[in-house]
């Protein structure tokens, strides 16, 4: 009964702190520059405004257009019940359920690509072409992460794979840590941080995300960035998971850890867009194609 | 030819004028030898248009000719590229014709709706267009740009201005007059003393005033503030623009500190009413040099620290070493001034080529480097700014004392004048003519951004259309500097 409370409670914490963890991002660049920044809960007055407004469509866009940041919100709303948070297990599970999420990311990601090219703008089309482009390479490198994960605790499903990894002194470290790093840098492409695209520029002709939910607008636009901020707990709570041993720690300290991770993770990526420049687009493949390859000695190192 | 000097009133009767060939002749052999068209235009005379040229030798001179058109003339631009926005310009503005010129397009569209033309286009699999602007995402002013891509590829940039056309060249004919000085100061909002100063010369010049020492130096001291201010935001926006959060935000308030400092000199950031002719409006006290000192000594400490974070950072260096590259040869062709002339190894400075006021007396070395690239363009600026304050500091401790304005005469009547000042961007060249009654009966001006623009369209030859907001930041031209 406790267990599925405390599934019930991960679901409900993503849904609600989601887009908390971006307005730490934004404090964190803000405090880095100098500046107050804007408010810790800025994305929910913005997710609150959109959503009062009204939307407007282009005539050239068809039901495309529109089913995109809805059938991007389900799907990403689908997978959250699967992910585990804080050393408990994910609402639903099942074996080989860690495709299934990432494969409902992709659906995610198809759904917005084809809406972007709905709208027939050059602009939105290079946006599709880009993040289709970087997509083949960072779910080949999630999927291997996952893989070898999935090996080393002997488990198709994320519920048994994800917080079941301890740090023992020794070569079982290499691969997780090796892992990290993998997850580290699909977490920042897929979410659309520096060094892959650059959430805060407003040049259109650089933008890899942005640029494809240029003409969503009111309540449409509010559920894009929803998602994008569920997409950021999702593959953060993955990441913390598989780093951090929650297995090992007494029950009493798991959420507080699994919370303070999260706010880490955060305040991580601020700290990467604070201190680094965007890599040249067309660097970002071997960024990427790097990622892929440390997944690959990971899973040799679990499989010898 | 006729030897002119920068700054110097000449009769207009002065101009050689020459026979259409030889004019031609003339022109393209300068060119060729590694000189430059500073102004190229077109007065109406008696006898008919009149094409004026000024020359920049490689000699170090300045030379004006000029021949009388007919309707449909040969176009210099076949031979000499740099003459092709010049042709298009005095095309648009006096119908005549120029045969064999490669893309006689409007300018600033003074007839046809404005940014319809037919564009360049390339065609074949996986060639696309991608049009931006007027309207752009930041705040800034409106351009039309063109790409024509393979992929991610650029193939050709076309740009297509116009938009900020305000008609301030036919304003000036029959001034100097109280709005005359205005006029100029928002010529480009940004080089507020550099055009104002070039006006002010002009005038000075055509009426044979003198003006105190006290008033130059106080001048150079604003031009410079003009360029550190300039300067710093670029460098700040250029790190802004590959999201390298630190420099940007340090130098965009660093900037704001440099125009705080022009505020101290005249009341206002940008330098409104600091120069008039005869001298400058605004008299500095030995506090109020003393707090500007003051105020200089720790901006060039942020400063400092804020751009050698950029050079320290690998991930900044790799997105500006090889991106926009202009090679020497072509900024040769093109004429390219400035800033971006002086990234691709060319010593071309006013300052130091055609020295005026304070310049001739306390000279500044000329900053160049030779890749051609974003980072040259960026360190220019960097080496800039440190000479800028080296020179601010100097003139300071020896400000000489007296007078801040010279009385006004009048204006020589048919007399001309070529003013060329360097502003922060490059080269400013005013070319100003007089009636019979000591009116302004043409008065021409060249912004650095007339010769550049088609620099950047060459810098993104080849690129990745993703750092175009990169390239043009590097070169950062005025809109209404071009549109006038």
């Amino acid at each position: 009964m406790i267990a599925i409370l405390s599934s019930i409670l991960s679901v409900v914490l993503a849904l609600v702190l989601a887009p908390l963890l971006l307005g730490v991002v934004n404090r964190t660049k803000a405090i880095y520059a100098g500046r107050k920044g804007q408010p810790l809960l800025q994305l929910y007055y913005d997710l609150y405004r959109l959503l009062r407004k009204g939307a407007v469509y282009s005539r050239t866009t068809s039901w495309i257009f529109r089913a995109g940041p809805i059938v991007g919100l389900a799907a990403t709303a689908l997978a959250i019940p699967l992910i585990p948070f804080g050393g408990g297990r994910g609402l639903f599970s099942f074996a080989g359920d860690f495709f299934f999420a990432v494969y409902l990311l992709g659906v995610v990601r198809f759904l917005w690509v084809i809406a972007a090219l709905d709208t027939g703008s050059s602009f939105e089309g290079m946006g599709g072409s880009r993040e289709v482009a970087f997509s083949a390479l960072a779910e080949p490198a999630l999927l291997l992460a996952l893989t070898a994960v999935a090996w080393m605790t002997r488990s198709l499903s994320l519920s048994d794979m994800v917080g079941r990894l301890s740090w023992t002194l020794g070569p079982g470290v290499a691969p997780i840590a090796m892992v990290g790093c993998t997850l580290f840098v699909v977490f920042l492409a897929e979410n659309a941080r520096i060094p892959v695209d650059d959430p805060n520029t407003h040049l259109e002709l650089t933008m890899i995300h942005e640029v494809m939910v240029l003409d969503h607008s009111g309540p449409d636009f509010a559920m894009i960035q929803y998602t994008a901020a569920l997409k950021f707990w999702l593959l953060g709570a993955i990441l913390i998971g598989v780093l951090l041993p929650f297995e090992t720690l007494p029950t009493t300290v798991r959420w507080p850890v699994a919370l303070g991770g999260m706010f880490t993770l955060a305040i991580l990526v601020g700290i990467v867009e604070s201190t680094m420049a965007r890599l040249r687009l067309l660097k970002v493949p071997q960024l990427l194609g790097g990622a892929c390859a440390l997944a690959i000695f990971a899973l040799i190192l679990v499989v010898r | 030819m006729t030897r002119i000097l920068n700054g110097v009133r000449f009769p207009q009767t002065g101009i050689d004028k020459l026979s259409p060939e030889s004019f031609r002749q003339r022109i393209v052999q300068t060119c060729r030898k590694g000189g430059r068209i500073v102004s190229l235009f077109v007065t109406a005379t008696e006898e008919g248009p009149l094409e004026i040229a000024v020359l920049s030798t490689t000699g170090g001179e300045l030379e004006a000719l000029s021949t009388i058109l007919s309707k449909s003339n040969p176009s210099l631009t076949s031979e000499c590229p740099q003459a092709h926005l010049f042709e298009r310009e005095i095309a648009e503005e006096s119908g005549l014709e120029f045969l064999e010129h490669p893309g006689l397009k409007p300018v600033r569209f003074l007839k046809e709706p404005i940014g319809q033309t037919r564009y360049y286009t390339v065609e074949g699999e996986g060639i696309h267009e991608v049009a931006v602007g007027p309207v752009h995402a930041g705040i800034i002013e409106p351009g039309h740009f063109r790409f024509q891509c393979e992929g991610e590829q650029v193939l050709h940039l076309e740009i297509s201005l116009g938009y900020q056309h305000r008609g301030v060249e036919p304003a000036l004919v029959g001034g100097p007059n109280p709005r005359t000085l205005h006029l100029m100061e928002t010529l480009a909002g940004d080089t507020t003393i550099g055009h104002a100063w070039a006006y002010c010369l002009a005038v000075e010049a055509l009426s044979g005033g003198s003006v105190p020492a006290r008033a130059q130096t106080l001048r150079g001291v604003a031009l410079e503030l003009e360029r550190l201010a300039n300067h710093t935001g670029d460098l700040g926006a250029l790190a802004g623009d590959v999201g390298f959060l630190p420099t940007m935000s340090y130098c965009g308030r660093i900037r704001g500190d440099y125009l705080n400092m022009t505020a101290l000199l005249c009341g206002n950031r940008f330098g409104r009413g600091m120069l008039c002719p005869g001298g400058v409006g605004f008299d500095m006290d030995a506090s109020r040099v003393e707090e500007l000192r003051r105020r200089l000594t720790q901006a060039a400490a942020d400063t400092a620290s804020a751009v050698n974070l950029l050079w320290g950072s690998n991930s900044v260096m790799s997105r500006f070493e090889q991106t926009g590259i202009v090679s020497t040869q072509t900024a040769m062709d093109l004429g390219l001034v400035g800033v971006a002339a002086r990234a691709c190894g060319l010593e071309r400075d006013i300052r130091f080529e055609f020295p005026w006021g304070p310049y001739r007396f306390a000279q500044i070395p000329v900053m160049t480097m030779e890749t051609g690239d974003v980072f040259a363009r960026a360190q220019v600026r960097w080496l800039e700014i440190q000479q800028s304050i080296d020179f601010i500091q100097a003139e300071l401790t020896a400000l000489p004392g007296g007078e801040i304005r010279s009385p006004q005469r009048p204006i020589q009547p048919n007399a001309a004048v070529v003013t060329m000042v360097e502003g922060w961007r490059g080269e400013i060249a005013h070319v100003a003519m007089t009636d019979g009654s000591g009116r302004f009966a043409r008065y021409k001006i060249v912004d650095p951004s007339f010769h550049n623009w088609t620099g950047l369209s060459m810098a993104m030859r080849n690129q990745p259309i993703s750092d175009f907001p990169l390239c043009n930041k590097s070169f950062n031209l005025s809109y209404c500097g071009h549109d006038l």
